[in-house]
C-alpha cells in the first residue's frame, strides 16, 4: 500500500461537495455537487445555502464516486479532508463527515491545506497515461516531489483566492510568494459582472462579453504596481508580487455611472473587455516576474478562474516568454473538487507524513504553509 | 444496541441497549462540536469494546439547534451509517428534555424550548401521558412571549425568567437542561421496538429558519 495508496478525499470548503478517489497518482473518480445555482440571486456565495448544501450532497455525491471508482469504503487506505482555508460552517461539514468516515473504516485522516490540494492535481497522470512504472514518481508533472532541482510555481485564482505559491516539496515545503490584499480575482468579476448586469458567476458572463469588446477602450488601473509597492528585484516593496483588485472594481464602477449620468448607453462589451485585461495583465505580469525572481520554471495554473480565456491565451505567452513551462489542468480538476484532496493526501501518504488526531478543528484563515494538520 | 449522537445544544453520545445506557458523554459547550465530538466518540467506542459490528441503528438529534453546531453532527451520523451500513434515523432533540420532564414526574402540558440565539427560543409543546411525553405542538422558533403559558424545561427558559415559568420539578434545575443522545437513544429504542409513535423523523436537520441570507447592496441598487 505503502506505494500506491487509495485515498479519499473530501472538499467542502465552499460552494463545491466534491468527492475524489484517487490512487497513487491515478484518478479514478471525482464526483461534485455544486450549489452554485442556489447563490445566484444573491450574486455570491452565501455561507449558511453552501454549508446546507454541503450536508444534503454529502451522501449521494460519495456514493456516486465509490461506485464510479468501483471500490468499496473498506478498501481506501486514508481519507483526506480539506480542513481550510475556507467556509467554516461550510469546512466543518466536511470535517465532520470524513472523521466519521475515517473512525468507522479505521482509517488514518488527513486534514489538508485547500490551496496546496489545488496544486496537487498537477501531479495526477495526465488522461490517458498508465501509473508511470518504475518511474520514481519524481519528475511527473508541474510539481515534482522533493527530488526536483528546481522549484515550481502556482498561480491560484477563483472567486475565493488569489494565490502565488512556491512550492519546493509539496509534502514539506510550500511558501506563499504573493496573493490579493482585498477581493479575490473571482469576486471582482463577480461585482463587476452584477455592475453591468451580466449575471452570476461573473468570470464567464465576463469572458463572454469580452469578446466582442476592444481590451484597449479603457485604461483601467493595475493594482499595486506602483514603485512604492514594488520596489526592486534586490530591495522589493511590500507589495511586490501582491494584487488588489478593488481600486479597479471602483474605477469600473466610475465608468459605468459617467455613461448612465450622460443618458448614454453603457458600452458594456469594452468595459468588460477593458476590464478583464486589466486583471489577466497584472495577474499575469507579476506572476512570471515572481517565476523569474523565485527560480521558478514550470507552473501550475489552478483555480475557476483558470477557465477564462484571455488569462490562459496571456499567462501562456508570457510564460513562454520567460521560458517557464505552464500546465494548466482540466478545467474540471481546476474548480474545487475532491480529487485535488486526495491526489495530495496520496502524497502525505506515500510520504509517512503524520496523518491528523481526531480533534483537528475548521481553520478558516488555514496558512499555506501548513500542507496538513 | 444503538449509538446515537445529538449536537443540537450541546453536545452529546450514548450507547444504549433496550432502555439501558451502556455509556453517555455530553459537553456544554456549543462552539467545539467538529473538534470534541470524533474524539469523544473514538475514546467511547473503543472504552467499551464497540464497533459498527456490534450496532443494530444510528440515531441522530435533528435538532432544532444553531445550525452550524447541529450539521456537525448529523455530518457525522451519516458517515458513520454509510460506512457501516447501518440504518439511520433522526429524532426531533426537544423530545429529549420531554422525557426528561416526564421522567421527573411534571404533570399535564407543558413547554420544552432550547435557545435560538437572537432572543428567541426553539420550543415544542407536551403532555405527560400515563408516563409518556406526547408532542401537543412543535417544534417551533420565535420569540419566548409567544410561546404558550406552560410551565417549561430546558435552557430555552433560562434566559426569559418573565416569560417562560420554568417547571417545578423538586430537586431540579429544569431552567438548564440541555437535550442528551441517551434520552434520544431510549426514544428511539422504543420506536423501533413499535411500543412509541410519531418519534422518529428524516434525519435532516430541522433549522426552522431560513438561511440568514441577504441580496448584496450592490445587487439591489446596481452599483456600490
Ligand atoms: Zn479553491
Amino acid at each position: 500500500m505503502s506505494d500506491e495508496p487509495l485515498v479519499l478525499g473530501i472538499e467542502t470548503s465552499c460552494d463545491e461537495t466534491g468527492i475524489g478517489l484517487v490512487r497513487g497518482r491515478r484518478l479514478l473518480a471525482h464526483e461534485v455537487a455544486s450549489s452554485v445555482e442556489e447563490h445566484v440571486r444573491f450574486g455570491g456565495v452565501i455561507p449558511e445555502i453552501a454549508a446546507r448544501a454541503h450536508l444534503e450532497a454529502f451522501t449521494p455525491t460519495l456514493r456516486r464516486a465509490l461506485e464510479t471508482a468501483g471500490v468499496e469504503l473498506d478498501e481506501v487506505d486514508a481519507i483526506a479532508v480539506t480542513a481550510g482555508p475556507g467556509l467554516a460552517g461550510a469546512l466543518m461539514v466536511g470535517l465532520s463527515a470524513a472523521k466519521g468516515l475515517a473512525l468507522a473504516t479505521g482509517t488514518p485522516l488527513y486534514g489538508i491545506n485547500h490551496l496546496v490540494a489545488h496544486v496537487a492535481v498537477g501531479l495526477l497522470d495526465k488522461d490517458g497515461e498508465q501509473a508511470p512504472t518504475g518511474a520514481g514518481g519524481t519528475t511527473h508533472g508541474a510539481a515534482g516531489t522533493a527530488a526536483a532541482a528546481h522549484a515550481t510555481g502556482a498561480l491560484l485564482v477563483s472567486g475565493g483566492h488569489t494565490e502565488m505559491l512556491r512550492i519546493g516539496s509539496i509534502t514539506e515545503d510550500v511558501q506563499l510568494l504573493g496573493s490579493t490584499i482585498d477581493d479575490a480575482a473571482g469576486e471582482a468579476y463577480d461585482k463587476v459582472a452584477r455592475l453591468l448586469g451580466l449575471g452570476y458567476p461573473g468570470g464567464p458572463k465576463i469572458d463572454a462579453a469580452a469578446a466582442d469588446g476592444d481590451p484597449q477602450a479603457f485604461r483601467f488601473p493595475r493594482g499595486l504596481t506602483m514603485p512604492k509597492f514594488e520596489g526592486t528585484e534586490e530591495n522589493p516593496g511590500k507589495h511586490r508580487h501582491n494584487w488588489s483588485f478593488s481600486g479597479l472594481k471602483t474605477a469600473v464602477a466610475r465608468a459605468v455611472e459617467q455613461f448612465e449620468q450622460a443618458g448614454r448607453p453603457v458600452p458594456t462589451a469594452d468595459i468588460a473587455a477593458s476590464f478583464q485585461e486589466a486583471v489577466v495583465d497584472v495577474l499575469t505580469s507579476k506572476t512570471v516576474r515572481a517565476c523569474r525572481e523565485h527560480g521558478i520554471t514550470s507552473l501550475l495554473l489552478g483555480g475557476g478562474v483558470a477557465a477564462n480565456s484571455r488569462l490562459r491565451e496571456l499567462l501562456a505567452q508570457r510564460c513562454e516568454q520567460a521560458g517557464v513551462e505552464l500546465t494548466v489542468p482540466p478545467i474540471s480538476l481546476c474548480t474545487d473538487n475532491g480529487a485535488m484532496v486526495a491526489a495530495l493526501g496520496a502524497q502525505l501518504v506515500a510520504a509517512g507524513v503524520q496523518p491528523s488526531s481526531w480533534e483537528i478543528p475548521a481553520d478558516s484563515g488555514l496558512p499555506v504553509s501548513r500542507i496538513s494538520l | 444496541m444503538l449509538l446515537t449522537i445529538d449536537s443540537s445544544a450541546g453536545a452529546s453520545l450514548a450507547l444504549t441497549r433496550g432502555e439501558t445506557v451502556l455509556a453517555a458523554w455530553h459537553t456544554e459547550e456549543t462552539t467545539s462540536h467538529a473538534e470534541v465530538l470524533a474524539p469523544a466518540l473514538h475514546t467511547m467506542l473503543s472504552e467499551n469494546s464497540v464497533t459498527g459490528g456490534d450496532l443494530d441503528a444510528i440515531a441522530v438529534g435533528a435538532g432544532p439547534g444553531p445550525f452550524t453546531g447541529l450539521r456537525v453532527g448529523l455530518a457525522l451520523a451519516h458517515s458513520l451509517a454509510e460506512a457501516w451500513r447501518l440504518p439511520l434515523h433522526g429524532l426531533c432533540s426537544l423530545d429529549a428534555l420531554a422525557l426528561r420532564a416526564v421522567d421527573a414526574g411534571i404533570e399535564g402540558e407543558f413547554l420544552a424550548a432550547t435557545d435560538a440565539r437572537r432572543r428567541e427560543v426553539y420550543w415544542a409543546s407536551y403532555r405527560n401521558d400515563d408516563g409518556d411525553a406526547q408532542l401537543v405542538s412543535g417544534p417551533h422558533v420565535g420569540p419566548p412571549a409567544e410561546c404558550p403559558a406552560l410551565p417549561a424545561v430546558g435552557a430555552g427558559a433560562g434566559p426569559y425568567p418573565d416569560q417562560l415559568r420554568p417547571a417545578a420539578l423538586a430537586g431540579q434545575e429544569p431552567e438548564a437542561w440541555t437535550p442528551h443522545a441517551a434520552e434520544l437513544g431510549r426514544l428511539a429504542h422504543g420506536a423501533l421496538a413499535g411500543e412509541l409513535t410519531g418519534v422518529l423523523c428524516e434525519p435532516r436537520p430541522l433549522y426552522l429558519r431560513e438561511s440568514d441570507a441577504k441580496v448584496p447592496r450592490q445587487m439591489r441598487q446596481g452599483a456600490s
